[in-house]
Protein backbone atom coordinates (compact mmCIF):
# COMPACT_ATOMS: atom_id res chain seq x y z
CA UNK A 1 0.00 0.00 0.00
CA UNK A 2 1.45 3.46 -0.84
CA UNK A 3 -0.27 6.96 0.57
CA UNK A 4 0.54 9.83 -0.47
CA UNK A 5 4.11 9.05 -1.35
CA UNK A 6 6.60 12.10 -2.43
CA UNK A 7 10.02 12.06 -3.22
CA UNK A 8 11.94 15.68 -4.22
CA UNK A 9 15.79 16.10 -5.00
CA UNK A 10 15.72 19.49 -4.01
CA UNK A 11 13.14 21.57 -6.07
CA UNK A 12 13.07 18.49 -8.62
CA UNK A 13 9.87 16.24 -7.91
CA UNK A 14 10.58 13.03 -8.78
CA UNK A 15 7.19 11.81 -8.49
CA UNK A 16 4.43 13.52 -5.88
CA UNK A 17 1.71 12.35 -3.61
CA UNK A 18 1.41 8.87 -5.68
CA UNK A 19 -0.71 6.73 -4.06
CA UNK A 20 -2.60 3.12 -5.04
CA UNK A 21 -2.61 -0.52 -3.66
CA UNK A 22 -1.03 -3.79 -4.55
CA UNK A 23 -2.89 -6.75 -3.80
CA UNK A 24 -1.27 -10.00 -2.78
CA UNK A 25 -0.20 -12.28 -5.69
CA UNK A 26 -1.56 -9.48 -8.38
CA UNK A 27 1.04 -8.55 -11.29
CA UNK A 28 0.73 -4.60 -11.33
CA UNK A 29 2.20 -2.64 -14.41
CA UNK A 30 3.93 0.55 -14.08
CA UNK A 31 4.05 2.55 -17.33
CA UNK A 32 4.97 6.03 -17.96
CA UNK A 33 7.38 7.89 -20.28
CA UNK A 34 10.79 8.08 -19.57
CA UNK A 35 11.18 10.43 -16.72
CA UNK A 36 8.00 10.05 -15.06
CA UNK A 37 9.54 8.96 -11.98
CA UNK A 38 9.16 4.57 -12.14
CA UNK A 39 12.28 3.88 -11.17
CA UNK A 40 12.60 6.25 -8.41
CA UNK A 41 9.44 4.85 -7.28
CA UNK A 42 10.61 1.28 -7.42
CA UNK A 43 13.65 2.47 -5.76
CA UNK A 44 11.99 4.13 -2.85
CA UNK A 45 9.78 0.87 -2.59
CA UNK A 46 12.59 -1.30 -2.53
CA UNK A 47 13.82 0.58 0.29
CA UNK A 48 16.98 1.95 -1.52
CA UNK A 49 16.31 5.97 -1.61
CA UNK A 50 14.04 7.41 0.93
CA UNK A 51 10.60 9.12 0.40
CA UNK A 52 10.46 12.40 1.00
CA UNK A 53 6.99 12.34 2.16
CA UNK A 54 4.10 10.15 2.36
CA UNK A 55 3.76 6.37 3.63
CA UNK A 56 3.95 2.94 2.17
CA UNK A 57 3.68 -0.55 3.05
CA UNK A 58 5.96 -3.17 1.37
CA UNK A 59 5.45 -7.06 1.47
CA UNK A 60 3.93 -6.44 4.96
CA UNK A 61 5.82 -4.16 6.91
CA UNK A 62 5.61 -0.24 6.99
CA UNK A 63 8.41 1.57 4.96
CA UNK A 64 10.55 3.40 7.97
CA UNK A 65 14.23 3.90 8.72
CA UNK A 66 14.57 1.39 11.25
CA UNK A 67 12.66 -1.67 8.47
CA UNK A 68 15.20 -1.28 5.24
CA UNK A 69 16.75 -4.72 5.93
CA UNK A 70 13.81 -6.16 7.07
CA UNK A 71 11.79 -5.54 3.75
CA UNK A 72 14.92 -5.82 1.72
CA UNK A 73 15.05 -9.50 3.17
CA UNK A 74 11.13 -10.15 1.39
CA UNK A 75 11.23 -8.83 -2.04
CA UNK A 76 13.56 -9.00 -4.39
CA UNK A 77 14.60 -5.70 -7.35
CA UNK A 78 15.82 -6.66 -10.92
CA UNK A 79 17.29 -3.17 -12.43
CA UNK A 80 16.65 -2.48 -15.87
CA UNK A 81 20.81 -3.93 -16.03
CA UNK A 82 21.27 -6.83 -14.47
CA UNK A 83 24.43 -6.02 -13.18
CA UNK A 84 26.24 -9.15 -13.26
CA UNK A 85 29.67 -10.04 -12.14
CA UNK A 86 31.15 -10.22 -15.64
CA UNK A 87 34.23 -11.77 -13.86
CA UNK A 88 32.14 -14.49 -11.96
CA UNK A 89 30.14 -17.75 -13.01
CA UNK A 90 26.72 -17.65 -13.25
CA UNK A 91 26.76 -19.93 -10.39
CA UNK A 92 29.34 -17.79 -8.54
CA UNK A 93 26.89 -14.53 -9.00
CA UNK A 94 24.27 -16.94 -7.22
CA UNK A 95 26.37 -17.89 -4.79
CA UNK A 96 27.03 -14.40 -3.77
CA UNK A 97 23.22 -13.13 -2.89
CA UNK A 98 21.94 -16.95 -1.77
CA UNK A 99 24.68 -15.80 0.95
CA UNK A 100 23.56 -12.12 1.23
CA UNK A 101 19.88 -13.40 1.37
CA UNK A 102 21.19 -15.96 4.16
CA UNK A 103 19.75 -19.23 2.05
CA UNK A 104 19.31 -22.44 3.65
CA UNK A 105 20.51 -25.06 1.11
CA UNK A 106 21.77 -22.17 -0.96
CA UNK A 107 22.89 -24.72 -3.61
CA UNK A 108 19.40 -26.20 -4.16
CA UNK A 109 17.68 -22.88 -4.53
CA UNK A 110 20.58 -22.01 -7.21
CA UNK A 111 19.65 -24.66 -9.23
CA UNK A 112 15.90 -24.66 -8.74
CA UNK A 113 16.28 -20.85 -10.06
CA UNK A 114 18.41 -21.81 -12.78
CA UNK A 115 15.93 -24.84 -14.17
CA UNK A 116 13.29 -21.86 -13.82
CA UNK A 117 15.00 -20.24 -16.45
CA UNK A 118 16.04 -22.68 -18.68
CA UNK A 119 20.00 -21.88 -17.69
CA UNK A 120 21.31 -24.94 -15.63
CA UNK A 121 23.57 -25.65 -18.68
CA UNK A 122 25.19 -22.72 -18.20
CA UNK A 123 25.96 -22.26 -14.79
CA UNK A 124 29.47 -22.35 -15.09
CA UNK A 125 30.17 -20.06 -17.31
CA UNK A 126 31.04 -16.96 -17.29
CA UNK A 127 28.85 -14.07 -17.13
CA UNK A 128 30.52 -11.65 -19.43
CA UNK A 129 30.37 -14.22 -22.05
CA UNK A 130 26.90 -14.43 -22.09
CA UNK A 131 24.51 -12.59 -24.43
CA UNK A 132 22.12 -10.18 -23.04
CA UNK A 133 19.34 -12.11 -23.15
CA UNK A 134 21.14 -14.85 -21.43
CA UNK A 135 22.26 -12.39 -18.44
CA UNK A 136 18.40 -10.98 -18.43
CA UNK A 137 17.32 -14.17 -17.52
CA UNK A 138 21.04 -14.71 -14.99
CA UNK A 139 19.22 -11.66 -13.29
CA UNK A 140 16.09 -12.88 -13.27
CA UNK A 141 17.30 -16.09 -11.42
CA UNK A 142 19.22 -13.83 -8.94
CA UNK A 143 15.41 -12.04 -7.91
CA UNK A 144 14.13 -15.73 -8.07
CA UNK A 145 16.74 -17.10 -5.64
CA UNK A 146 15.19 -15.79 -2.54
CA UNK A 147 12.06 -16.99 -3.47
CA UNK A 148 10.60 -13.47 -2.35
CA UNK A 149 6.85 -12.05 -1.56
CA UNK A 150 7.33 -8.99 -3.47
CA UNK A 151 9.24 -8.69 -7.32
CA UNK A 152 9.90 -5.55 -8.78
CA UNK A 153 10.54 -6.13 -12.20
CA UNK A 154 12.26 -2.64 -13.87
CA UNK A 155 11.81 -3.56 -18.04
CA UNK A 156 12.80 -7.54 -17.62
CA UNK A 157 12.49 -7.57 -21.70
CA UNK A 158 14.12 -4.76 -22.85
CA UNK A 159 16.42 -5.76 -25.48
CA UNK A 160 15.22 -8.79 -25.64
CA UNK A 161 14.45 -10.62 -28.94
CA UNK A 162 10.57 -11.55 -29.27
CA UNK A 163 11.27 -15.54 -28.13
CA UNK A 164 13.30 -14.55 -25.20
CA UNK A 165 10.01 -12.20 -24.27
CA UNK A 166 8.19 -14.92 -24.36
CA UNK A 167 9.87 -16.85 -22.04
CA UNK A 168 10.03 -13.67 -19.51
CA UNK A 169 6.21 -13.76 -19.79
CA UNK A 170 5.64 -17.79 -19.42
CA UNK A 171 7.67 -16.89 -16.13
CA UNK A 172 6.09 -13.69 -14.56
CA UNK A 173 2.29 -16.01 -15.69
CA UNK A 174 4.16 -18.67 -13.28
CA UNK A 175 4.77 -16.08 -10.98
CA UNK A 176 1.46 -15.41 -10.70
CA UNK A 177 0.42 -18.68 -10.52
CA UNK A 178 3.19 -18.99 -7.24
CA UNK A 179 1.60 -16.28 -5.72
CA UNK A 180 4.13 -13.94 -6.04
CA UNK A 181 3.11 -9.88 -5.83
CA UNK A 182 5.07 -8.74 -9.29
CA UNK A 183 5.58 -5.27 -9.92
CA UNK A 184 5.98 -4.52 -13.19
CA UNK A 185 7.57 -1.23 -14.65
CA UNK A 186 7.74 -1.61 -18.48
CA UNK A 187 7.15 0.45 -21.51
CA UNK A 188 5.86 -2.29 -23.40
CA UNK A 189 2.57 -1.70 -23.35
CA UNK A 190 0.86 -4.87 -25.25
CA UNK A 191 3.12 -6.35 -22.54
CA UNK A 192 1.67 -5.10 -19.76
CA UNK A 193 -2.36 -5.75 -21.35
CA UNK A 194 -0.78 -9.40 -21.47
CA UNK A 195 -0.08 -9.84 -17.88
CA UNK A 196 -1.13 -7.32 -15.80
CA UNK A 197 -4.17 -7.62 -13.48
CA UNK A 198 -3.86 -3.81 -13.28
CA UNK A 199 -1.45 -1.42 -14.53
CA UNK A 200 -0.59 2.61 -12.99
CA UNK A 201 -0.13 5.37 -15.56
CA UNK A 202 2.42 7.47 -13.54
CA UNK A 203 3.65 10.73 -15.05
CA UNK A 204 5.17 12.86 -11.94
CA UNK A 205 1.76 12.49 -10.67
CA UNK A 206 -0.60 8.78 -10.55
CA UNK A 207 -2.70 9.70 -13.83
CA UNK A 208 -4.77 6.86 -13.18
CA UNK A 209 -4.91 3.30 -11.83
CA UNK A 210 -7.26 0.08 -12.56
CA UNK A 211 -7.39 -3.22 -15.10
CA UNK A 212 -6.54 -2.36 -18.57
CA UNK A 213 -10.35 -3.05 -19.50
CA UNK A 214 -11.42 -0.36 -17.08
CA UNK A 215 -9.27 1.91 -17.97
CA UNK A 216 -10.29 1.40 -21.45
CA UNK A 217 -14.33 1.94 -20.72
CA UNK A 218 -13.50 5.06 -18.61
CA UNK A 219 -11.86 7.14 -21.13
CA UNK A 220 -13.70 5.67 -24.54
CA UNK A 221 -17.07 4.93 -24.78
CA UNK A 222 -17.59 1.46 -27.23
CA UNK A 223 -18.47 1.57 -30.28
CA UNK A 224 -19.71 -0.41 -33.27
CA UNK A 225 -17.26 -0.16 -37.24
CA UNK A 226 -19.95 -0.35 -40.16
CA UNK A 227 -18.70 -1.08 -43.27
CA UNK A 228 -21.54 -0.87 -46.18
CA UNK A 229 -20.39 -1.88 -50.20
CA UNK A 230 -22.06 1.34 -50.93
CA UNK A 231 -22.37 4.82 -49.20
CA UNK A 232 -25.81 4.65 -47.18
CA UNK A 233 -28.33 7.42 -48.69
CA UNK A 234 -29.84 8.29 -45.56
CA UNK A 235 -28.05 7.30 -42.61
CA UNK A 236 -29.87 8.99 -40.11
CA UNK A 237 -33.11 6.72 -40.84
CA UNK A 238 -30.36 3.34 -39.86
CA UNK A 239 -28.46 4.47 -36.71
CA UNK A 240 -31.24 6.33 -34.24
CA UNK A 241 -30.71 5.82 -30.51
CA UNK A 242 -33.73 3.09 -31.16
CA UNK A 243 -30.86 1.06 -32.79
CA UNK A 244 -28.68 1.42 -29.68
CA UNK A 245 -26.50 4.43 -31.33
CA UNK A 246 -25.75 7.85 -29.67
CA UNK A 247 -23.87 9.01 -32.59
CA UNK A 248 -22.31 8.15 -35.67
CA UNK A 249 -19.59 9.42 -37.86
CA UNK A 250 -18.89 8.29 -41.80
CA UNK A 251 -15.10 7.41 -42.22
CA UNK A 252 -14.04 6.94 -45.75
CA UNK A 253 -16.80 6.45 -48.60
CA UNK A 254 -19.30 3.64 -46.78
CA UNK A 255 -17.61 2.91 -43.66
CA UNK A 256 -19.35 4.27 -40.37
CA UNK A 257 -18.25 4.47 -36.92
CA UNK A 258 -21.18 4.64 -34.44
CA UNK A 259 -21.17 5.54 -30.48
CA UNK A 260 -22.67 2.77 -28.37
CA UNK A 261 -23.45 1.91 -24.85
CA UNK A 262 -23.72 -1.82 -25.12
CA UNK A 263 -21.87 -3.05 -28.39
CA UNK A 264 -23.63 -6.34 -27.87
CA UNK A 265 -27.07 -5.31 -27.64
CA UNK A 266 -26.70 -2.79 -30.76
CA UNK A 267 -24.35 -4.99 -33.23
CA UNK A 268 -27.81 -7.08 -34.28
CA UNK A 269 -30.29 -4.31 -34.19
CA UNK A 270 -27.80 -2.37 -36.50
CA UNK A 271 -27.34 -5.06 -38.60
CA UNK A 272 -31.30 -5.97 -38.65
CA UNK A 273 -31.98 -2.23 -39.84
CA UNK A 274 -29.11 -2.16 -42.38
CA UNK A 275 -30.84 -5.26 -43.76
CA UNK A 276 -34.07 -3.95 -43.82
CA UNK A 277 -32.78 -0.06 -45.36
CA UNK A 278 -31.84 -2.68 -48.37
CA UNK A 279 -28.17 -1.86 -47.62
CA UNK A 280 -25.37 -4.77 -48.42
CA UNK A 281 -23.01 -5.03 -44.79
CA UNK A 282 -19.74 -5.89 -45.61
CA UNK A 283 -18.75 -5.91 -41.90
CA UNK A 284 -19.77 -4.97 -38.78
CA UNK A 285 -17.32 -4.95 -35.71
CA UNK A 286 -16.49 -3.64 -31.91
CA UNK A 287 -13.82 -1.30 -32.15
CA UNK A 288 -10.88 -1.80 -29.42
CA UNK A 289 -9.36 0.18 -27.68
CA UNK A 290 -5.94 -0.72 -26.70
CA UNK A 291 -4.01 -0.13 -23.62
CA UNK A 292 -1.66 2.14 -25.83
CA UNK A 293 -4.98 4.61 -27.01
CA UNK A 294 -5.34 5.08 -22.95
CA UNK A 295 -1.98 5.67 -22.43
CA UNK A 296 -1.55 8.05 -25.22
CA UNK A 297 -5.21 9.87 -24.28
CA UNK A 298 -3.61 10.25 -20.28
CA UNK A 299 -0.01 11.13 -20.60
CA UNK A 300 -1.13 13.90 -23.66
CA UNK A 301 -3.40 14.80 -21.94
CA UNK A 302 -1.54 15.94 -18.89
CA UNK A 303 -0.08 18.70 -18.41
CA UNK A 304 3.16 17.30 -16.76
CA UNK A 305 3.31 15.98 -20.88
CA UNK A 306 4.96 19.07 -22.58
CA UNK A 307 7.86 19.46 -19.31
CA UNK B 1 28.21 -1.25 12.56
CA UNK B 2 26.47 -3.07 15.42
CA UNK B 3 24.51 -6.89 14.26
CA UNK B 4 26.82 -8.21 11.14
CA UNK B 5 26.07 -10.78 9.84
CA UNK B 6 29.16 -13.57 9.06
CA UNK B 7 27.28 -15.56 6.53
CA UNK B 8 26.96 -11.91 4.42
CA UNK B 9 30.16 -10.87 5.42
CA UNK B 10 31.52 -13.88 4.10
CA UNK B 11 29.86 -13.92 0.73
CA UNK B 12 30.71 -10.20 -0.05
CA UNK B 13 34.52 -11.23 0.68
CA UNK B 14 34.28 -14.17 -0.96
CA UNK B 15 33.09 -12.55 -4.07
CA UNK B 16 35.59 -9.61 -3.92
CA UNK B 17 38.81 -12.64 -3.67
CA UNK B 18 37.64 -14.62 -6.68
CA UNK B 19 36.92 -11.24 -8.59
CA UNK B 20 40.30 -10.17 -7.55
CA UNK B 21 41.55 -13.85 -8.86
CA UNK B 22 40.22 -13.28 -12.35
CA UNK B 23 41.49 -9.50 -12.40
CA UNK B 24 45.28 -10.20 -13.86
CA UNK B 25 46.01 -6.62 -13.34
CA UNK B 26 45.37 -7.16 -9.55
CA UNK B 27 47.40 -10.25 -9.37
CA UNK B 28 50.43 -8.36 -11.11
CA UNK B 29 50.17 -5.15 -8.91
CA UNK B 30 50.67 -7.24 -5.60
CA UNK B 31 53.59 -9.62 -6.97
CA UNK B 32 55.30 -6.67 -8.75
CA UNK B 33 55.06 -4.10 -6.22
CA UNK B 34 56.54 -5.76 -2.89
CA UNK B 35 59.36 -6.97 -5.63
CA UNK B 36 60.00 -3.69 -5.98
CA UNK B 37 60.25 -2.22 -2.45
CA UNK B 38 62.32 -5.52 -1.34
CA UNK B 39 65.23 -3.92 -3.78
CA UNK B 40 66.09 -1.13 -1.35
CA UNK B 41 66.41 -3.69 1.64
CA UNK B 42 68.36 -6.06 -0.33
CA UNK B 43 71.03 -3.36 -1.56
CA UNK B 44 71.03 -2.10 2.12
CA UNK B 45 71.58 -5.63 3.90
CA UNK B 46 74.59 -6.30 1.27
CA UNK B 47 75.99 -2.58 1.15
CA UNK B 48 76.33 -2.23 4.73
CA UNK B 49 80.03 -3.44 5.44
CA UNK B 50 81.74 -5.53 8.72
CA UNK B 51 83.54 -2.19 9.84
CA UNK B 52 80.32 0.31 9.47
CA UNK B 53 79.02 1.52 13.11
CA UNK B 54 76.34 0.36 14.69
CA UNK B 55 75.13 3.88 15.02
CA UNK B 56 74.83 3.91 10.92
CA UNK B 57 73.58 0.38 10.58
CA UNK B 58 70.87 1.49 13.18
CA UNK B 59 70.05 4.57 10.87
CA UNK B 60 70.42 2.45 7.96
CA UNK B 61 67.99 -0.31 9.08
CA UNK B 62 65.77 2.45 10.36
CA UNK B 63 65.28 3.71 6.10
CA UNK B 64 64.38 0.06 5.50
CA UNK B 65 62.00 0.01 7.85
CA UNK B 66 60.30 2.47 6.92
CA UNK B 67 59.96 1.65 2.58
CA UNK B 68 58.53 -2.27 4.15
CA UNK B 69 55.90 0.12 6.07
CA UNK B 70 54.82 1.25 2.69
CA UNK B 71 53.77 -1.78 1.11
CA UNK B 72 51.12 -2.14 3.82
CA UNK B 73 49.53 1.17 2.89
CA UNK B 74 50.58 1.43 -1.11
CA UNK B 75 49.20 -2.52 -1.86
CA UNK B 76 45.52 -2.15 -0.83
CA UNK B 77 45.31 1.62 -1.47
CA UNK B 78 44.05 1.59 -5.33
CA UNK B 79 41.77 -1.61 -4.46
CA UNK B 80 40.28 -0.03 -2.13
CA UNK B 81 39.62 2.91 -4.30
CA UNK B 82 38.16 0.76 -7.07
CA UNK B 83 35.59 -0.83 -4.42
CA UNK B 84 32.52 1.10 -4.61
CA UNK B 85 33.38 3.35 -7.85
CA UNK B 86 33.89 0.35 -9.15
CA UNK B 87 31.08 -1.61 -8.40
CA UNK B 88 28.85 1.51 -9.61
CA UNK B 89 30.77 2.15 -12.58
CA UNK B 90 29.81 -1.90 -13.70
CA UNK B 91 26.06 -1.61 -12.47
CA UNK B 92 26.59 -3.84 -9.72
CA UNK B 93 25.87 -1.86 -7.31
CA UNK B 94 22.25 -1.28 -7.06
CA UNK B 95 22.21 -5.11 -7.16
CA UNK B 96 23.72 -5.26 -4.52
CA UNK B 97 22.49 -2.72 -2.45
CA UNK B 98 18.78 -4.08 -3.14
CA UNK B 99 19.52 -7.12 -0.63
CA UNK B 100 19.20 -7.43 3.10
CA UNK B 101 22.85 -6.57 3.35
CA UNK B 102 24.04 -3.65 5.93
CA UNK B 103 26.82 -1.42 4.81
CA UNK B 104 29.02 -2.62 7.69
CA UNK B 105 29.16 -6.00 6.02
CA UNK B 106 29.71 -4.92 2.50
CA UNK B 107 32.51 -2.36 3.98
CA UNK B 108 34.08 -4.70 6.32
CA UNK B 109 33.92 -7.81 3.68
CA UNK B 110 35.85 -5.38 0.92
CA UNK B 111 38.30 -4.27 3.14
CA UNK B 112 39.40 -7.72 4.90
CA UNK B 113 40.14 -8.79 1.06
CA UNK B 114 42.43 -6.67 0.65
CA UNK B 115 43.85 -6.05 3.44
CA UNK B 116 44.80 -9.89 4.45
CA UNK B 117 47.27 -10.07 1.58
CA UNK B 118 48.46 -6.43 2.16
CA UNK B 119 49.46 -7.13 5.75
CA UNK B 120 50.06 -10.97 4.81
CA UNK B 121 53.00 -9.45 2.07
CA UNK B 122 54.32 -6.78 4.03
CA UNK B 123 54.93 -9.45 7.63
CA UNK B 124 56.62 -11.82 4.47
CA UNK B 125 58.42 -9.02 3.25
CA UNK B 126 59.87 -8.05 6.66
CA UNK B 127 60.80 -11.87 7.76
CA UNK B 128 62.25 -12.31 4.06
CA UNK B 129 64.78 -8.95 5.37
CA UNK B 130 65.59 -10.51 8.45
CA UNK B 131 66.78 -13.63 6.60
CA UNK B 132 69.05 -11.77 4.16
CA UNK B 133 70.14 -9.96 7.20
CA UNK B 134 70.74 -12.75 9.01
CA UNK B 135 72.39 -15.57 6.03
CA UNK B 136 74.12 -12.90 3.73
CA UNK B 137 74.65 -9.40 5.91
CA UNK B 138 78.22 -8.57 5.59
CA UNK B 139 77.57 -6.83 9.25
CA UNK B 140 76.44 -9.04 11.94
CA UNK B 141 74.58 -5.98 13.62
CA UNK B 142 72.22 -5.66 10.60
CA UNK B 143 70.37 -8.87 11.82
CA UNK B 144 70.35 -7.75 15.31
CA UNK B 145 69.12 -4.42 14.87
CA UNK B 146 66.39 -5.56 12.59
CA UNK B 147 65.06 -8.47 14.83
CA UNK B 148 64.83 -6.24 18.17
CA UNK B 149 62.18 -6.57 19.70
CA UNK B 150 60.79 -2.87 19.55
CA UNK B 151 61.19 -3.24 15.45
CA UNK B 152 59.19 -6.48 15.80
CA UNK B 153 56.47 -5.57 17.54
CA UNK B 154 56.03 -2.17 15.47
CA UNK B 155 56.27 -3.58 11.70
CA UNK B 156 53.59 -6.24 13.39
CA UNK B 157 51.35 -3.37 14.89
CA UNK B 158 51.90 -0.87 12.42
CA UNK B 159 51.48 -3.06 8.98
CA UNK B 160 48.08 -3.76 9.66
CA UNK B 161 47.04 -0.47 10.57
CA UNK B 162 48.44 1.32 7.96
CA UNK B 163 46.88 -0.92 5.89
CA UNK B 164 43.38 -0.08 7.48
CA UNK B 165 43.68 3.58 7.05
CA UNK B 166 44.66 2.96 3.36
CA UNK B 167 41.39 1.04 2.66
CA UNK B 168 39.11 2.98 4.86
CA UNK B 169 40.11 6.21 3.24
CA UNK B 170 40.62 4.32 -0.07
CA UNK B 171 36.53 3.46 0.26
CA UNK B 172 35.87 6.84 1.18
CA UNK B 173 37.31 8.47 -1.62
CA UNK B 174 35.30 5.78 -3.69
CA UNK B 175 32.59 5.95 -2.37
CA UNK B 176 31.77 9.77 -3.15
CA UNK B 177 33.74 9.62 -6.53
CA UNK B 178 32.58 9.30 -9.97
CA UNK B 179 35.59 8.20 -12.01
CA UNK B 180 37.68 4.98 -11.24
CA UNK B 181 40.87 6.61 -12.37
CA UNK B 182 40.40 9.86 -10.01
CA UNK B 183 39.39 7.38 -7.13
CA UNK B 184 42.64 4.98 -7.68
CA UNK B 185 45.39 8.51 -7.76
CA UNK B 186 43.46 10.38 -4.72
CA UNK B 187 43.30 7.09 -3.04
CA UNK B 188 46.81 5.87 -3.38
CA UNK B 189 48.08 9.74 -2.25
CA UNK B 190 45.52 9.57 0.44
CA UNK B 191 47.05 6.39 2.24
CA UNK B 192 50.73 7.96 2.71
CA UNK B 193 49.65 10.43 5.20
CA UNK B 194 50.01 8.10 8.58
CA UNK B 195 53.82 7.25 7.01
CA UNK B 196 54.59 10.23 8.42
CA UNK B 197 54.70 9.31 11.56
CA UNK B 198 55.96 6.17 10.85
CA UNK B 199 59.28 7.93 9.45
CA UNK B 200 59.54 9.41 12.43
CA UNK B 201 60.42 6.64 14.15
CA UNK B 202 62.55 4.86 11.26
CA UNK B 203 64.31 8.35 10.83
CA UNK B 204 65.22 8.01 14.81
CA UNK B 205 63.61 11.69 15.22
CA UNK B 206 61.44 9.46 18.03
CA UNK B 207 64.23 6.78 19.55
CA UNK B 208 62.16 3.23 18.54
CA UNK B 209 61.24 1.43 22.14
CA UNK B 210 59.09 -1.35 22.37
CA UNK B 211 56.20 1.81 24.00
CA UNK B 212 57.16 4.10 21.68
CA UNK B 213 55.66 1.70 19.23
CA UNK B 214 53.30 0.94 21.19
CA UNK B 215 52.32 4.98 21.90
CA UNK B 216 52.26 4.99 18.00
CA UNK B 217 50.12 2.09 17.47
CA UNK B 218 47.74 3.36 19.72
CA UNK B 219 47.65 6.74 17.82
CA UNK B 220 47.31 4.74 14.37
CA UNK B 221 44.37 2.87 15.84
CA UNK B 222 42.21 6.04 17.00
CA UNK B 223 43.34 7.62 13.63
CA UNK B 224 42.03 4.30 12.06
CA UNK B 225 38.67 4.21 14.20
CA UNK B 226 37.91 7.51 13.48
CA UNK B 227 38.30 7.64 9.84
CA UNK B 228 36.12 4.18 9.23
CA UNK B 229 33.60 5.96 11.33
CA UNK B 230 33.68 8.41 8.42
CA UNK B 231 33.28 5.79 6.24
CA UNK B 232 30.48 4.18 7.55
CA UNK B 233 28.75 7.59 7.24
CA UNK B 234 29.37 8.04 3.85
CA UNK B 235 28.54 4.98 2.52
CA UNK B 236 24.66 5.75 2.64
CA UNK B 237 22.79 3.75 -0.13
CA UNK B 238 20.51 6.81 -1.51
CA UNK B 239 23.96 8.48 -2.15
CA UNK B 240 25.58 5.91 -3.77
CA UNK B 241 22.81 5.65 -6.05
CA UNK B 242 21.73 8.79 -6.74
CA UNK B 243 24.49 11.14 -5.57
CA UNK B 244 22.73 13.19 -3.46
CA UNK B 245 21.69 12.61 0.25
CA UNK B 246 18.62 11.82 1.62
CA UNK B 247 16.40 15.27 2.95
CA UNK B 248 13.98 15.00 5.47
CA UNK B 249 10.31 16.63 5.58
CA UNK B 250 9.76 19.33 7.19
CA UNK B 251 6.49 20.17 9.47
CA UNK B 252 6.12 16.69 11.19
CA UNK B 253 2.53 16.73 11.95
CA UNK B 254 0.03 14.04 12.56
CA UNK B 255 -0.76 13.72 8.75
CA UNK B 256 2.48 14.68 7.24
CA UNK B 257 3.64 11.10 6.88
CA UNK B 258 7.28 12.69 7.60
CA UNK B 259 9.92 9.01 6.95
CA UNK B 260 13.16 9.39 7.97
CA UNK B 261 16.10 8.01 5.71
CA UNK B 262 16.14 4.29 5.35
CA UNK B 263 19.60 3.47 6.21
CA UNK B 264 20.59 -0.19 7.30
Amino acid sequence: MVSHLTKRFGDRSAFEDVSFEVAHGEVFGFLGPNGAGKTTTVRTLGTLIAPTSGSAVVAGIPLSAATGAEIRQLISIMPENPGLYLRLTVQENLELFAGLYGLHSPRARIDAALETVNLAPRARDLCGRLSKGLRQRVGLARALLSDPLVMFLDEPTSGLDPVASRDVHDLIAGLRQRGVTVFLTTHRLEEAERLCDRVAILNTRLLDVGPPEQLRMQLFRSSLVVETAARLPAPEAVFTPEMGVDTWTREGDATYVLSVAEPRMAAPRVTRALVAAGADVVSIAVSHHSLEDVYLELVEADPEAGR
Amino acid sequence: MIGLDVGRLFAVARKEAREYRRTPFIIGAMAVLPLIFMINPVITIFAIGATVKAATVSKAVGATFLVLLVVPAIIPASIAAYSVVGERDQGTLEPLLTTPVRRGEILIGKALVAAVPAVGIAYILFAVAVILAHFFAGNPTVAATLTEGSHILAQVLFAPLLAVWSIGVGTAISARSSDVRVAQQLGTLASLPPLAATALVSFQIVPLGVWTAVGFGLGLLVIDIAMWRGVVATFDRERLITGSRAQRARGVGADSHEVRRIQA
